[in-house]
């Protein structure tokens, strides 16, 4: 099975030079994701802001390059790319944003956003072909072509923008759909049907989704893994629904506990301190040990790595450390906190 | 009832555009009883921020109020002199407003906020007493009381969340609106902000309107659910009823889309769009998009019904006579 896009242990580091210091900041640090051909992913990237995941998703775009480790597509690292692979790239790798209202050029007619992919890659053979395709991938989407094409982008909803824009990536044939946060500025209402059409392109066009969102509800209905992020760091990675439904990492067990339930009968995180500091400053350890209720001497003093709790199961706390795990019990480990 | 705080009784608001008049709020009725969380529902343009400002009269022309009354204690708001209700605006009805970590004045350190507020409202008196009085609201909040001499960006989303909050409060209100208060912050923060509003209001003996479309904050946080649709209210309930027991056909939609831990690859959208408020359709505003619409929906507006004392629904799905004359 060949690789098509991997991602070995790649971080990106901004650095500022001041005037009279240098300031640099880890946006993401040692994130690894391959995606097979012939075996479409359904991942979710999930954190809060301030987690990295925009700039894994730029990453993965080759909008921005890494500081370290290489993202290859195809075999080929994204730097080295010659145009044709770089063509291909872009065609096969697309993304959905945010924002559904910026995307567009409010001047132009909502045919010209399907239009101009189809031209620039020359997928179409004529203006009739073209014309057919736009309405076929509409339809896939869910969207009637009479009621869309020719229409301006203030006569649509935010839903129907964010799906046009599904159907815009979809024309293309692509293998991999990055979607940045495509429900959040969408009313609720209207998310459930964004989510079933990002849904269908992976179950019949074998396309991977890559779902990075702050909405673990949406990540657990959608997705089959997750990763959770933390300030530019993987805190735990596995099955979407052992990771959700059995959280290990404090972290992942924080937010899981910030979750509004929608029922009113069952209480907010009502088995769960909540943290007191909203600042951080961890210098060498664990990024989450200035919130976190279980901290330990060790976690102050070194970063802990990613450990296996299963085949598919990971999470970077030294709470599942075998050496450590045997003689730390809560109570234990509570006397260490500051 | 003397423990009514709020009475909203049939509010219009209007906004003339040159295609025609939309009616952004439709004969808006509810009450408000003391210390209670109402919740207000619904999709964008269903008319609840609208109906909030509305609430602080702070809506800005072209926009009308051509019928209604919003009583509060006795006092008609709309009846009130434009510097009455400049009184009035956090000193008995106050707003946390969307997004309202913008509305710090980026150029004022924290205290100064407070001070001008404090000064709009003639209870300027020493300084030694303001900075007292400053330094126990940011405590209420959860704040250290440094943050007073702090400027807006130099605090985080969730501390400029909580600095609106005290600002909220300072002037003790009978009612504070919380237009989607944490719409911009992360869950974690969320639950910290909806907390710190809960307790300020609690402490306060207050009553708080919430506004949002969030459904699981309005489960963890709110008594009783307005659910709005193209400029009405369509059910009024109490907040275990309305999740248990929708009965409006809208209500019931919007319940089963909510994204839940319980189900995976399941999702239930509401089908069609909501109708623009320049040409609204005839009869129930909802029965294009209605899956159990019966005959005469298209064409007569359906009133509100009490189902029990405390749970009104407008559809026609229920007509009165069936629940005085049935037995259960």
């Amino acid at each position: 099975m060949t690789s098509l896009l991997e991602a070995r242990s790649i971080g990106k580091t901004f650095r500022s030079s001041g005037f009279f210091r240098r300031t640099s900041n880890v946006a993401l640090a040692d994130f690894s994701l391959s995606i097979d051909e012939g075996k479409p992913i359904l991942t979710a990237i999930a954190g809060e802001s301030g987690s990295g995941k925009t700039t894994l998703t730029r990453l993965l775009l080759g909008i921005i390059e890494p500081t370290d480790g290489a993202i290859h597509y195809r075999g080929t690292d994204l730097r080295a790319m010659n145009h044709a692979q770089k063509r291909q790239f872009r065609q096969e790798v697309q993304a959905i944003f945010q924002d559904p209202f910026e995307v567009y050029n409010p001047f132009y007619k909502v045919d010209h956003v399907l239009r101009t992919p189809l031209a620039k890659f020359g997928l179409a053979a004529s203006e009739a072909d073209a014309r057919r395709q736009m309405e076929a991938a509409l339809e896939k989407v869910g969207l009637r072509p009479e009621e869309t094409l020719g229409r301006y982008p203030h006569q649509l909803s935010g839903g129907q923008r964010q799906r046009i824009m599904i159907a815009r990536a979809l024309m293309l044939n692509p293998k991999i759909i990055i979607a940045d946060e495509p429900v959040s500025m969408v009313d609720a209402s209207l998310r459930a049907t964004i989510l079933e059409s990002l849904l269908t392109l992976h179950q019949e066009f074998g396309i991977s989704l890559i779902y990075v969102t702050h909405d673990l509800t949406t990540a657990y209905q959608l997705c089959n893994d997750i990763y959770i992020l933390y300030r530019g760091s993987i805190a735990e990675s596995g099955d979407v629904t052992e990771v959700i439904k059995d959280p290990k990492h404090p972290y992942t067990q924080l937010l899981v506990g910030s979750i509004p339930l929608p029922n009113p009968d069952q209480r907010w995180g009502a088995d769960q301190p909540t943290p007191k500091t909203m600042r951080s400053a961890a210098a060498s350890g664990c990024l989450f040990a200035d919130r976190c209720p279980y901290v330990m001497d060790r976690c102050l003093a070194s970063v802990p790595p990613m450990i296996a709790l299963s085949p598919t199961r990971g999470a970077a706390c030294f709470l599942y450390d075998d050496d450590h795990a045997a003689h730390s019990t809560r109570d234990g480990v509570q006397q260490h906190s500051r | 009832m003397s423990d009514l705080t709020l009475k909203v009784d049939n509010l219009h608001v209007h906004f003339p555009t040159p295609a025609g008049v939309v009616k952004a709020v439709n004969g808006v009725t509810f009450t408000l009883r003391q210390r209670e969380r109402l919740g207000l529902v619904g999709e964008s343009g269903s008319g609840k921020t609208t109906t909030a400002l509305a609430l602080m009269r702070l809506l800005a022309p072209p926009a009308r109020i051509p019928h209604g009354s919003m009583i509060l204690d006795g006092v008609d708001l709309l009846a009130l002199s434009e510097e009455k209700m400049r009184q009035a605006r956090f000193a008995e009805i106050s707003m946390v407003p969307q997004g309202a970590m913008n509305s710090l004045n980026p150029v004022m350190r924290i205290r100064s906020q407070f001070v001008e507020l404090f000064q709009a409202h003639g209870q300027f008196t020493s300084s030694s007493d303001i900075d007292a009085r400053i330094a126990s609201l940011l405590e209420q909040v959860g704040l250290n009381p440094s943050v007073a001499g702090m400027f807006p960006h130099e605090l985080s989303g969730g501390m400029k969340q909580r600095v609106c909050i005290a600002m909220a409060v300072a002037l003790r209100p009978k009612v504070i609106i919380a237009d989607e208060p944490t719409s911009a912050l992360d869950v974690v923060v969320q639950r910290q902000v909806m907390e710190t509003l809960g307790r300020v209001q609690e402490a306060l003996g207050a009553t708080v309107i919430l506004v949002g479309h969030d459904m699981g904050l309005m489960a963890q946080f709110v008594d009783r659910i307005g659910v709005m649709y193209a400029g009405r209210l369509v059910e009024v309930g109490p907040v275990r009823t309305i999740f248990r027991t929708p009965k409006h056909p809208y209500t019931q939609m919007l319940i089963a889309s909510i994204p839940t831990l319980e189900q995976k690859k399941l999702f239930k959208g509401i089908p069609g769009v909501a109708p623009s408020l320049l040409n609204p359709p005839s009869g129930c505003p909802f029965h294009v998009r209605c899956d159990q619409r019966l005959e005469h929906c298209s064409r007569i507006v359906p009133d509100s019904i009490a189902l029990s004392p405390d749970h009104w629904v407008a559809c026609h799905l229920y007509p009165k006579e069936e629940h005085h004359d049935q037995p259960a």
